[in-house]
């Protein structure tokens, strides 16, 4: 046990303890601040928050969560799990094995998939929509990652929320039924509320996972012009390209606040809900 | 009564022809970016457009080739294979240990790792762990990147095998004792074979994780040499003037099968149990 406690605790607790005093010091990657850091107190957080860039990213960062995660995954899983609950056979196995396969791929080589498809002179979409040199990802770099991360992380939450349907007491749908409930009724009455904790759990987990991806940088590299600069990318691009590790160890203290505050939430429900079955 | 009947079979008509088209269009957002990677392989010119291919095998031989794809996929083992190793052997004696030791605040301790291990991400925690592997020499080392990657999982690891190690049943072990067998040896020959499914899984989630990791391997190995695929991946196609389609093609395509294989084989056995863990 040692051993591994050990290793969880120089890669985990501490660099989440070095972030703390990295961020106070004006570390860099190379020059004098280099080989004698000094600490600067909170400096590095009053220029990070009077930094437009700064809650440009965070604003993006935003944007890019609630579209891509908490809205378009969540809801087109659920669709997807909602309209193949009871269908079977190659249908369903087809549908459930793209979704799936579009999740396993290797992050760098969907992302590369996705340069092909939307590339300006020969990506297969102009030549669909009949849209020749549209280059999608500079005019709408945003809409670009949003889609992206839709078409890589439906998976989880179809299997999770078909799991859900799986759950929801057949008797209770038959009586929705028999009383003339709408297929909108039922869904309302009676299939919501008994997957709502399922419904907060994938919320909560898509979130912390949206807010901390990278793959978007593979699409994009945060550009054009920092328009798609998400919080992670701003991070890379300050500490390790721009060099200034302080400057990124305070961004990322900040980003470490926020996953805090999200895992806490999603495991005080999950405790609720083992508390309740 | 007649009127109503046949607005309802013309609403359920309709109804249904919206159904089908939702379902084409929404397999098609899916399937369409996947498209490339099964037709551009296979053809003997490929462009970034998806069409019917002429069929060929020589983007495969030029891959097959080229010195920097077949080290990178050796890397990506390298790397995948020692963080198995590491973290499946300290997971598993932690596990045991966790199992077996009764120490107030176990069941704390864990969901506090847990917890830890969400919230610090490789994404969160780079500049720390870059700053950190520079510090200690481990910078642009294989080595630096197992560890940080076994710390991330272990926490995961620890908690599913803990659930394994639980369902053995002690009697086992004591029947061993009383054969004379010491700890090293009850651990080897009684629980390590008992445990072994709950290791397999463990192992194969571990490899998924490494195999696609993009972000550690980009941040903390700078030499092309000792680059996994994931990151040689991207170098082909941003760093390369005009990217060579034929060679980014087979090795996408190399580089995916290994991973979509494990994972749908591990799928139809244990049904989906993938849940969790780090995904960035």
């Amino acid at each position: 046990m040692a051993p591994a406690l050990a290793l969880i605790g120089l890669f985990l607790i501490f660099p989440a303890l070095w972030t703390v005093y990295l961020g106070m010091t004006d570390y860099r990657l190379t020059g004098l601040a280099a080989a004698d850091p000094t600490v600067v107190g909170l400096e590095n957080y009053t220029s990070i928050l009077g930094d437009p860039g700064f809650w440009r990213s965070l604003r993006l960062t935003l944007v890019f969560v609630l579209a891509s995660g908490v809205l378009g995954q969540t809801l087109l899983g659920f669709s997807i799990a909602w309209a193949l609950r009871r269908l079977s056979g190659p249908v369903k196995s087809v549908v459930e094995t793209l979704v799936l396969a579009a999740w396993v791929v290797p992050s760098s080589v969907g992302a590369f998939l996705w340069l092909a498809l939307l590339d300006r002179r020969a990506g297969t979409l102009n030549a669909l929509l009949g849209t020749e040199g549209t280059a999608w990802l500079i005019e709408h770099p945003m809409a670009g990652i949003v889609v992206f991360n839709i078409w890589v992380g439906t998976a989880f939450s179809m299997l999770l929320f078909s799991s859900a349907l799986n759950g929801v007491p057949p008797s209770q749908m038959e009586s929705a039924r028999m009383a003339g409930a709408t297929a909108w009724q039922q869904l309302r009455d009676v299939v919501l509320p008994n997957i709502r904790a399922h419904i907060l759990t994938n919320t909560l987990l898509i979130t912390l996972w949206t807010f901390n991806t990278f793959t978007p940088y593979l699409l994009t590299a945060g550009g054009p012009n920092d328009e798609s600069a998400i919080l992670p990318v701003y991070i890379y691009r300050t500490a390790i390209p721009g060099g200034q590790l302080g400057m990124g160890a305070a961004i990322s203290l900040i980003m470490l606040l926020i996953n805090l505050v999200i895992a806490l939430a999603s495991m005080r429900v999950g405790r609720e809900r083992r508390r309740r079955s | 009564m007649s009127a109503p009947a046949p607005r309802s079979t013309v609403r359920h008509y309709v109804s249904r022809v919206a159904f089908v088209v939702v379902v084409v269009l929404v397999a098609a957002f899916f399937a369409l970016p996947l498209t490339w990677l099964v037709t551009a392989p296979f053809d003997a010119s490929p462009t970034l457009t998806v069409e019917w291919p002429q069929w060929t095998l020589a983007n495969f031989r030029s891959l097959a080739e080229n010195p920097y794809a077949l080290r990178s996929i050796g890397n990506s083992l390298v790397l995948g294979l020692g963080t198995i190793a590491v973290v499946v052997t300290l997971g598993a004696l932690a596990a045991y240990a966790l199992s077996r030791v009764r120490i107030p605040g176990r069941d704390g301790l864990l969901y506090a790792l847990l917890l830890l291990s969400s919230v610090v991400t490789g994404t969160a925690a780079m500049v720390p762990l870059f700053q950190l592997m520079v510090q200690v020499g481990l910078i642009n080392t294989q080595t630096g990147v197992v560890l940080a990657m076994s710390g991330g999982l272990l926490p995961t690891v620890v908690f599913i095998l803990k659930d394994f190690m639980d369902s053995i049943p002690k009697s086992y072990e004591e029947s061993a004792r009383l054969y004379g067998a010491r700890p090293g040896q009850i651990l080897r020959h009684v629980v390590v074979p008992i445990a072994r499914p709950g290791l397999a899984f463990v192992s194969v989630w571990v490899l998924v994780q490494v195999w696609g990791n993009f972000l550690l391997p980009f941040i903390l190995l700078r030499s092309p040499e000792s680059q996994p695929a994931a990151v040689i991946m991207y170098t082909f196609y941003t760093e390369s003037g005009q990217a060579d389609l034929s060679l980014i093609s087979a090795f996408s395509l190399v580089f995916s099968v290994p991973v979509i294989a494990i994972y749908f084989l591990v799928n139809r056995r244990y049904g989906f149990r993938f849940h969790g863990g780090i995904k960035s």
